[in-house]
């Protein structure tokens, strides 16, 4: 192709967006969909799912609590409880439907918006809390429940993730790993050298993307003029896009992904067509550079209300459910309000506690400049 | 293992050490298996240890970074070898953000067993990006250890020392000393921090570490010449630093001198000069000098000689320092 034909070409591509990549488009025809808006059950020939009214009841369950958890800490940031929240609202299902998917031997390598998840791997919501509140950068033990520590530096844990995988490899165990990223990540460096990675080395690794739409400020058209979920036939393995508003349809395609990695086929690219209802986080003002009526097409797509509709439908739950479903968000929200508001700070000796697994001679002088300054101030603590 | 080894393959033997005592150590690189590394460091370990063990990785140095950091959460100990000094940077990400701060972000849960192995600074007439000294980056970052050995017995032990700890070890191997030779024991168990008097002496010290301890060696040995005593301190370790050693050094001679490729400004001589007055200012003759490299990107190799410093700038600052 000549440069000048190259030229015509991008200049006539430019004013339109493909129709897939469009925000307030969900109905592209490769979205894979068990469940639609209206809470009808549809059938995909390639990724059929059984689920019992008893299941349908718990993942109905997760998704509005986690929705409360995070409401919570919406409201928690608003009263100068935590410094900063990054909220999931409308991710829920992405989230609850890939984290169900995962067998207790997988592992997760999240962002910072991972609660779903988190809440699926039985990490305690207020472990989540404690970077947010200040009192650590994390903190809790990866290796515990499989869920790896969040990661700020957008798509640095792509590869974390990968190289784990690769070692599931050499351990020869019957495990997979997947790893979260968003669609700005789709544009980091770091997340494409995690795909040439896992597919050279064939590792067991699921890159689950949440294309929510915004990067902050910037639209998906801004990291990409194609489907994200076709990025990954450029490195060799499958991707799908999947209707990230559908817990039953991601729950479906990434235990199928799952298996496929951990059956040595090596890695699968899923997207999860969503859109991020909130903020990017509570400093964050979309009202900037959104518009309404997108937001207010995707509400008609919860992921809540459609599982609702088809419980209701199907008379898969009765009010004593709802009602049980309700006490125990009331439960969780009073448990995270209590809880972070109960939240100790840290003694700030904690600065030099984990610099070094072994002593450092650097981190011990400091330490001890830190402890006689402190002792210098009248009552010998310095506040 | 007695005997005289250069510093390649003293590191060799090393590597073939650690990764016959844990089956748990994995070496990852470009070019590391079948071509044994562009400086054959690795040479023949593959064929020995099979791919699985020393793994050729894509050309691409923060996915290098990045997957020894998931190997290392999933129990390995990789050892990663990156070609060349200013092919490290898009690596950096990986280095100070992830791989300093895991330990302290899971508070002490998770070890980050992991050894970047880095091939550094000038003096083989390199072309550019092939000759840089980047240890003040990784030294001014907590949560990574930063060692570089300055010949062959220090070399082997260092490295698998490195192996062995649980933190984060950038390991500086000076290039252009790579084929010096020297007398290799086996790998003493000294702590990874401990500097060394290469030569004792009385009226100043110099101060050096990798690849410019050579140069303060001949600079002591030509000042000898002159009647002047000049002790030459190996630090071995930038980060931590045995601040104890230099400050006993330097209060017993008065002078201190240190000498380093990296440019003067806001390098490692100017934390050690820092530290050295604060510390032994009422036994001090002469301020503590500095000799290194200009602020100057690293130059086209038919200049680079005016860059580093050689035996007559550090003999010059000698001279500066006892005319005080």
């Amino acid at each position: 192709m000549t440069v000048k034909s190259t030229a015509r070409a991008r200049k006539k591509a430019a004013p339109g967006v493909p129709d897939n990549l469009r925000a307030g488009s969900g109905s592209a025809p490769e979205l894979v969909q068990l469940l639609t808006p209206e809470g009808d059950r549809v059938e995909h020939p390639d990724f059929p799912l059984t689920a019992t009214p008893e299941e349908l009841r718990g993942l109905y369950r997760d998704l509005v609590l986690v929705r409360r958890f995070d409401a919570e800490a919406t409201s928690l940031q608003r009263q100068g409880e935590l410094g900063l929240w990054a909220s999931l609202l409308g991710q829920e299902a992405a989230q609850v439907g890939s984290g169900r998917a995962m067998r207790p031997g997988d592992y997760a390598f999240p962002t910072y918006r991972e609660h779903g998840v988190a809440w699926c791997r039985d990490v305690d919501p207020l472990n989540l809390l404690g970077m947010f509140r200040g009192v650590n950068h994390g903190g809790w033990d990866p290796n515990e429940k499989n869920f790896h520590l969040y990661t700020i530096v957008i798509g640095a844990q792509a590869l974390h993730a990968t190289g784990y995988a690769m070692g599931i490899t050499k351990d020869g165990a019957d495990d997979a790993v997947i790893a979260y990223f968003g669609d700005g990540a789709s544009s980091q460096g770091d997340v494409n050298e995690a795909f040439t990675f896992a597919s050279v080395y064939n590792s067991p690794v699921v890159f689950f993307c949440q294309n929510n739409q915004w990067a902050i400020s910037e639209p998906t058209t801004t990291q990409t003029r194609i489907p994200l979920y076709r990025r990954a036939s450029g490195f060799g393995f499958p991707g799908v896009r999947v209707d990230g508003n559908d817990v039953l349809a991601c729950l479906a395609v990434t235990r199928w992904a799952l298996d496929h990695a951990r059956s040595g086929n090596g890695p699968v690219l899923i997207e999860a067509f969503t859109y991020r209802m909130g903020a990017h986080t509570t400093s964050d003002d979309p009202t900037r550079y959104r518009l309404t009526e997108e937001t207010e097409a995707w509400k008609a797509k919860d992921p809540i209300l459609r599982l609702k509709a088809h419980l209701d439908k199907e008379g898969l739950a009765d009010e004593a459910f709802f009602a049980e479903v309700e006490a125990a968000s009331e439960a969780l929200g009073l448990r995270v309000r209590e809880g972070v508001r109960s939240m100790p700070d840290p003694d700030p000796t904690l600065i030099f506690d984990h610099v070094y697994a072994e002593p450092h001679a650097q981190v011990a002088e400091d330490r001890a400049e830190y402890i006689a300054y402190a002792a210098s101030f009248e009552g010998g603590e310095h506040h | 293992m007695a005997g005289q080894l250069s510093i390649a393959k003293a590191l060799n033997e090393a590597l073939r050490k650690s990764l016959e005592s844990d089956p748990k150590t994995v070496l990852m690189g470009e070019d590391i298996g079948k071509l044994g590394g562009v400086f054959r460091i690795t040479d023949g370990l593959q064929k020995d240890f099979g791919e699985g063990r020393v793994i050729d990785t894509p050309l691409a140095e923060s996915g290098i970074m990045g997957t020894a950091i998931g190997l290392a959460l999933r129990g390995y100990r990789p050892v990663v070898e990156i070609q060349f000094d200013g092919f490290v940077y898009p690596a950096f990400d990986q280095i100070v953000s992830q791989l300093a701060k895991m330990h302290a972000r899971s508070l002490g849960h998770v070890k980050m067993p992991v050894t970047v192995r880095i091939p550094y600074a000038g003096g083989i007439g390199a072309v550019e990006h092939h000759s840089e000294s980047h240890e003040a980056y990784f030294a001014h970052t907590a949560g990574l250890k930063v060692v570089t050995p300055s010949n062959a017995h220090d070399a082997h032990w260092m490295l698998r020392q490195a192996i062995a700890s649980d933190d984060p070890v950038i390991f500086l191997e000076p290039k252009r000393r790579y084929w010096d030779k020297g007398e290799v024991g086996d790998a003493a168990d000294l702590p990874l921090h401990s500097a060394r008097i290469v030569r004792p002496g009385a009226d100043a010290t110099l101060i050096a570490y990798g690849p410019m301890v050579k140069v303060c060696q001949e600079a002591a040995a030509a000042a000898e010449e002159d009647g002047r005593s000049l002790e030459v301190v190996d630090l071995r370790s930038l980060s931590p630093v045995d601040f104890a050693a230099l400050e006993e050094s330097v209060k017993r001679t008065g002078r201190g001198i240190v000498v380093h490729e990296a440019p003067v400004f806001l390098g490692m001589g100017a934390e050690l000069a820092a530290r050295l007055t604060e510390r032994c200012f009422y036994h001090l003759e002469a301020p503590i000098l500095r000799v290194g490299g200009y602020y100057a990107p690293y130059p086209p190799s038919r200049v680079e000689e005016a860059f580093l410093p050689d035996l007559d700038r550090v003999l010059d600052a000698v001279d500066r320092a006892l005319a005080y």
